[in-house]
């Protein structure tokens, strides 16, 4: 999301330089000092960490202690080859969900939130305020109470999904009680969707709540890049006798990629570390099967205390976060080159 | 960019007006039913999980609920006053866990802020040679996504401790100061970038007056750029505190003295397997409870959130 952009910025009137750059570091004390203790310090010793077989029985003793083993990239080999004593745990298998899980997600909601956003601006539509007022609620709750309001609506005994689809079913004849095990079943409904990771229940749950609070973000980007494309464009693709789906798809859709690219790239990075999310919704289960990165590396500190494993993979998770970052700034650099082309 | 109204998406999208642009063309009645139909639709989708909780929240039945309700049938209290009272299992009251709650959320907000601005006044107006360095440097924790900086931090804060006659009295890491100190740790590149980015849009006419005025950067940065900044310091404020007022990971991790549970934290242990017994009106009522600051501060300042979001790092 953030861009990395130093313009160098000419001062009004370099007055000395070198006083100019003692000054300078003056005002950067408080915040490096404070960095430097609690932020930076933390991440080289994560780093040392990673190499050391850290665990509950050691948090006893002092950090420098001498018995601290140093087992050098054990931990990193054991997390990408699954030799951690974890059950149901397998890198690329929660990898390749992960980056799946970001981006079935950002697939859905693109989408979904033009196409509302273009319902939305139909000219004339009656009710117009009052509907753009109750879409950008889900934009307004916190994500947190979200999950955990889905997660009570996925209950299997007594969840509002499954009474919704019994009173759905009744309406076809049918009679007995719907009991999905939404959150908990494991069988995969269909399992060839993504070769070697099986993609339980919970994920299409978790897809649909996520959907609730995802499109309307896009809806709220895409009106305000259809409000910027000029109407002249339609009405000179009309008077050449272009269809309403033509224009939707030679004039609207073009014209909205600029905007919603780095929009699809803001909701890709959010969905792939969408930590309470996940955590409140399923914990990463049945099996692990939909677990995230994050919430792995969180299992490993809170619940297993592999400390020594855990400062692992959150290094793993950095290098992780570099390549998407790498990756999504270029795609952003693109989009601008093509705005201004 | 400073954010004018008119490039605000939400406000935008809130009140544009493009009915009846096109002149004298009306949509086809037949076209207005079938996207009214399409919009009542959508409004359903989002009324559901909303009207759900809601229902069950003014509810005052404590069984669960045995089918589909989503209208209020009646619009009892009790819920929230069982909340209010009794919020947890544990010896703890509702004002206590809001006492955390903005504890967290008002300290890491303001310490993030304070400690930032200056550094973030050094990066946007001073030249010196190790600027892109240490502007890169400030960037690489935000690469880490918040919960993997949790195992340090739990380390060397559980390392913290201070003892009476052999007793453990204080620990760091087991206390609201260590969490707060923990996120702040998380917060400060963001505000730092957030804040420069901010900085970098206020003009720079009325400083150079001021210095043909003879001011020093120091007055300049005290009586002009501070007071301009305010406005943006507080959005980046309360930006912050919604952020923070969810924070979970952290306190879920370090805590373990139920006096110093945060909301999010009863929230959370409002469901899921370990609360069989915990009634769904009153999970509903917390749930409304936990929602509100940040929905209200959302509605309140969705104009200047929005501006803000936009003036920092992001470029449009």
């Amino acid at each position: 999301m953030a861009q990395l952009t130093l313009p160098a910025r000419p001062t009004a009137r370099p007055a000395s330089k070198a006083s100019q750059t003692r000054l300078a570091y003056v005002y950067l004390i408080p915040a490096f000092a404070v960095m430097a203790v609690i932020t930076f310090y933390p991440l080289l010793f994560q780093v040392l960490i990673s190499f050391t077989d850290f665990q509950t029985k050691d948090l006893l003793k002092q950090l420098a202690s001498p018995t601290l083993k140093f087992i050098g990239l054990k931990n990193y080999i054991d997390i990408l080859t699954g030799g951690l004593p974890v059950q149901n745990f397998e890198f690329f298998r929660v990898l390749t969900y992960n980056f799946w899980w970001a981006i079935t997600n950002v697939a859905v909601h693109v989408p979904a939130g033009i196409l509302i956003a273009v319902l939305l601006n139909t000219p004339g539509l009656w009710g117009k305020r009052i509907y753009r007022a109750l879409y950008i609620l889900p934009v307004v709750i916190p994500p947190l109470v979200v999950a955990t309001v889905w997660k009570n609506i996925f209950d299997e005994q007594y969840g509002a999904m499954n009474q919704f689809l019994t009173t759905l079913l009744h309406l076809f004849g049918s009679v007995g009680p719907v009991h999905i095990r939404w959150l908990a079943e494991y069988k995969p409904p269909i399992p060839f969707l993504l070769p070697g990771v099986p993609l339980p229940l919970a994920y299409y749950a978790m897809m649909i709540a996520n959907f609730w609070l995802g499109w309307p973000f896009m809806t709220v980007v895409a009106t305000g890049a259809l409000q910027s494309i000029p109407k002249d464009l339609y009405e000179a693709a009309s008077i050449d006798g272009a269809s309403g789906t033509q224009q939707f798809w030679n004039v609207t859709v073009p014209l909205l990629r600029p905007a919603m690219i780095p929009a699809a790239i803001y909701g890709f990075t959010l969905s792939f570390n969408l930590f309470s999310f996940v955590y409140f919704m399923t914990g990463g289960g049945p099996a692990r099967s939909t677990e995230i990165l994050v919430t792995f590396a969180y299992d490993l500190v809170r619940n297993l205390r592999l400390f020594g494993a855990a400062a692992a993979f959150a290094v793993i998770i950095f290098f992780v976060s570099i390549v998407i970052f790498l990756i999504t700034n270029r795609l952003t650099r693109a989009t601008e080159s093509y705005l201004e082309a | 960019m400073a954010a004018t109204t008119s490039s605000n998406p939400i406000i935008r999208f809130l009140n544009i007006n493009t009915s009846g642009e096109k002149g004298g063309r009306n949509l086809p009645l037949w076209r207005q039913l079938l996207v009214q139909v399409l919009c009542l639709a959508i409004a359903a989708e989002v009324l559901f999980p909303i009207m759900y909780v809601v229902t069950l929240a003014f509810s005052s039945q404590t069984s669960r609920p045995a089918s589909l309700q989503l209208i209020p049938k009646e619009f009892s209290l009790i819920a929230f006053k069982q909340v209010l009272d009794h919020p947890t299992g544990n010896p703890v009251s509702f004002l206590e866990l809001l006492r955390n709650s903005f504890f967290l959320s008002f300290g890491v907000g303001f310490a993030s802020l304070f400690i930032a601005v200056s550094a973030a006044y050094a990066f946007s107006r001073f030249k010196f040679t190790a600027r892109q360095t240490l502007m890169v440097l400030v960037f690489v924790p935000l690469l880490m996504p918040g919960v993997g900086l949790s195992t340090p931090l739990y380390l060397l804060m559980n390392s913290i401790r201070f003892f009476d006659h052999g007793k453990l009295i204080f620990n760091l890491r087991d206390s609201l100061l260590g969490v707060g100190i923990a996120m702040t740790a998380g917060a400060l590149p963001f505000a730092v970038w957030n804040l420069k980015g901010y900085l970098d849009t206020i003009p720079k006419e009325l400083e150079e007056a001021a210095k043909i005025d003879g001011a020093d950067a120091n007055r300049v940065f005290f009586q002009i750029v501070l007071p301009l900044a305010v406005p943006q310091l507080a959005v980046t404020f309360f930006l912050g505190f919604m952020g923070n007022w969810q924070e979970f990971a952290l306190s879920w991790l370090f805590l373990s003295k139920p006096q110093d549970y945060t909301l999010s934290m009863t929230l959370y242990n409002m469901t899921g397997q370990y609360a069989q017994n915990i009634p769904w009106n009153r999970f509903s009522a917390m749930a409304i409870i936990v929602a509100l600051p940040v929905s209200i501060i959302y509605i309140a300042l969705q104009k200047q959130i929005v501006g803000g979001l936009t003036a920092g790092g992001v470029k449009e």
